[in-house]
């Protein structure tokens, strides 16, 4: 496959190696440290760090200034972009922003609904959609053009991702929206974090048997448990996740002060494991504030050293 | 039907406690039938004005009147003498009768006594549920007849969203995935490969988006 | 059985207390009622399915409007009893009866009577003058 754009991520993945992103959560203030000091302590160990976007609808520093800080410290990153906050003006002119300081990774998400966040009382734009959203810079990247037909100067050169569940219910839609976002534009997809593999699993094959995964690079997510307490509120309070019994009873199953170790120890086996399965392309690890464990599951999953691109 | 809901006594007694004749004004239609601003309604709003009235000593009338349709001038015309006596009208018609209301009577202070909420119909007696947001382009052909726009919290046009957790949305387990319903309803009518048909982006024009909206038929506007 | 009780409980016959509407409640306040409570029979035989369900809740409904008028909701009630039980009749009777002395007048009759002494004391004083 030709390179599209100039992103770090998009070369080590057509160069055949498996990629690994973590991601980093802007702080709720302007010190901009805090998120450097994040990615610093990850930036040997991942090829591409996702900044999240106002994530569960909490009011951050931006996403695009902290790509922009991780950029100028000579970092990857992956802007995330939510659709919940702007509508198609902002959204383009925020792909222009990034790609005037050459942030050439974006990953194209619909939001948590804002009433998860600290500001219930506020309107959500929701103009475009998550795929919609795909198509918009794929058509500013490719066309060159902007939505409303005028030519863009310099367009945009960004490597498109978006998320994916496969454990969101319908699940007989879980491939078919794969194949709808592949459509769109999708060049690579972070999964949502497994811990039903065997699902995965079988959604990879579907996916396969589709002929998708030829089309669009998977990044499995993953996200190391630090407690059966997290495991238990994953599983039953978070939306969209399936968390099998096997994984709750198993850290449950160890004394407390060990269900830390017993949670990194399984996602390492996870990406073992998955690290052998045709159609996985890469890991993304989200580390959910625990961001100094991400070295020691990749060192430990052998996925250290990262390759050296020319 | 248009959909309301009653304000809280208190904001309306603080409306009009400095007035010595009240008029409840109620309208036969939506919001009769949405039991909120009918006939019935403006009996127990004016009785609960009266009460008040009554408690704190103070000497005030409460009128009470129910016009057949409060968003139509030809009606509002007809109310004209039963209206201007009083030195303020309480509307709890919908929020289209209570600007009409004012509009027609522009000297008097009209307010209003119910916070008007959506487009939608009655799933039994006593709760109603949305499902018409007005957006001027009707999708509804393509998604099996149940609209994303009014019934998805994120008006997700190629959805379901990561949310989707059982056929309930992430905001509630009172709400139904809208997204759920429109793959069931493909589903029932064989027609689920359409789900893979890439909803383009939409012309908000025809929505709010686009400023306040008229239309004219031609044939019969003069 | 000729059982006695309070003679300040004005009867109103209806075929079922679902015949019984919010603005009667609200009503017999503007007129100066003091309380209002309904009779209705047990819950589960009404004649009529629904009727006393739907009595209890207008005057729910009755008791969180009054509430919010000044009036007190606690001025309304609902009993249930069968038509052979008149002595639990003559004693819900009591009790309302009892409930009511306690709360004291419907503060519309007290209101209007301090209003009309103050008018008046006004027209008296400028009689004076």
């Amino acid at each position: 496959m030709s390179q599209n754009t100039p992103s770090k991520l998009e070369k080590m993945l057509k160069a055949g190696h498996q990629a690994v992103t973590s991601e980093c959560g802007p702080p709720r203030g302007s010190d901009p440290e805090a998120i450097k000091e994040k990615a610093q302590l990850i930036k040997d160990h991942v090829d591409a760090i996702n900044i999240t976007d106002n994530q569960t609808s909490v009011t951050r520093l931006c996403s695009l200034a902290s790509c922009i800080h991780l950029k100028l410290a000579g970092l990857e990153p992956i802007l995330q972009m939510v659709t919940r906050d702007r509508n198609r003006i902002a959204l383009q002119s925020d792909i222009l922003g990034a790609a005037s300081f050459d942030i050439h990774n974006l990953l194209c998400l619909s939001g948590d609904h804002q009433s998860f966040g600290d500001c219930a009382q506020g309107q959500n734009v929701h103009d475009l959609d998550s795929m919609q959203l795909i198509q918009t810079v794929r058509h500013m990247r490719d066309e060159g053009k902007f939505l409303g037909g005028d030519e863009i100067k310099r367009p945009p050169r960004m490597f498109v991702g978006a998320a994916a569940n496969p454990f969101a219910d319908p699940y007989e839609i879980r491939v078919p929206r794969l194949a709808k976002k592949v459509a769109a534009g999708v060049e690579f997809i972070q999964t949502q974090c497994i811990f039903n593999l065997d699902k995965f699993e079988q959604w990879l094959n579907e996916a396969r048997d589709r002929g998708l995964l030829e089309k669009v690079y998977i990044l499995a997510g993953l996200t190391p448990l630090k407690s059966a307490g997290m495991a238990k509120y994953m599983k039953n309070r978070v939306p969209g996740m399936d968390v099998p019994d096997e994984v709750v009873q198993r850290i449950a199953g160890v004394p407390k002060e060990k269900q830390a170790e017993e949670g990194i120890q399984m996602c390492i086996e996870s990406i073992q494991r998955l690290k052998g399965v045709d159609g996985v392309h890469g890991f993304h690890i989200m580390a959910i504030e625990w961001e100094e464990k991400v070295p020691e599951i990749v060192e430990s999953a052998g996925l250290y050293p990262r390759p050296k691109l020319d | 039907m248009i959909v309301a809901n009653g304000k809280p006594l208190e904001e309306i007694i603080a409306a009009v406690k400095d007035r010595q004749k009240i008029l409840v004004a109620g309208c036969n239609e939506c919001v009769t039938v949405c039991e909120v601003g009918g006939t019935k309604e403006v009996g127990i709003l004016a009785s609960a004005l009266r009460l008040h009235f009554l408690n704190q000593g103070i000497k005030a009338e409460v009128g009470e009147t129910t016009l057949q349709r409060q968003c139509d001038r030809e009606y509002l015309v007809q109310a004209r003498e039963t209206v201007e006596p009083y030195d303020i009208v309480v509307s709890i018609a919908c929020g289209v009768g209570c600007q009409f209301m004012a509009e027609e009577f522009s000297t008097q202070p009209v307010v209003p006594g119910v916070d008007t909420m959506f487009m939608g119909g009655a799933l039994e007696r006593g709760v109603w549920s949305e499902r018409c947001q007005g957006c001027g382009t009707c999708l509804l052909a393509k998604t099996g007849g149940i609209c994303p726009v009014s019934r998805c919290a994120k008006r997700v046009l190629n959805g379901p969203c990561g949310g989707s957790t059982k056929g309930k949305c992430e905001i509630s387990k009172d709400v139904d995935c809208a997204w759920q319903l429109i793959i069931d309803r493909l589903k029932a009518l064989g027609r689920l490969d359409d789900y893979e048909t890439l909803m383009p982006i939409k012309d908000w024009s025809t929505d709010r988006a686009g400023g306040p909206r008229k239309r004219i038929k031609e044939e019969v506007a003069s | 059985m000729r059982l006695n009780y309070p003679v300040h409980v004005r009867i109103i016959r209806v075929p079922c207390t679902g015949k019984v509407d919010i603005l009667h409640i609200l009503r017999a306040f503007e007129k100066g009622a003091d309380g209002v409570y309904l009779v209705g029979c047990m819950e589960g035989s009404c004649h009529y399915e629904q009727g006393n369900f739907k009595a209890r809740k207008r005057v729910e409904y009755a008791q969180r409007l009054l509430d919010q008028v000044g009036t007190g909701g606690e001025r309304v009630r609902m009993y249930n009893l069968t038509s052979g039980e008149a002595p639990l009749f003559a004693q819900y009777a009591q009790e309302m009866s009892e409930r009511i002395l306690a709360l004291g007048p419907n503060p519309a009759k007290l209101a209007g009577a301090a209003r009309k002494a103050k008018a008046a004391g006004e027209t008296a004083g400028r009689g004076v003058a």
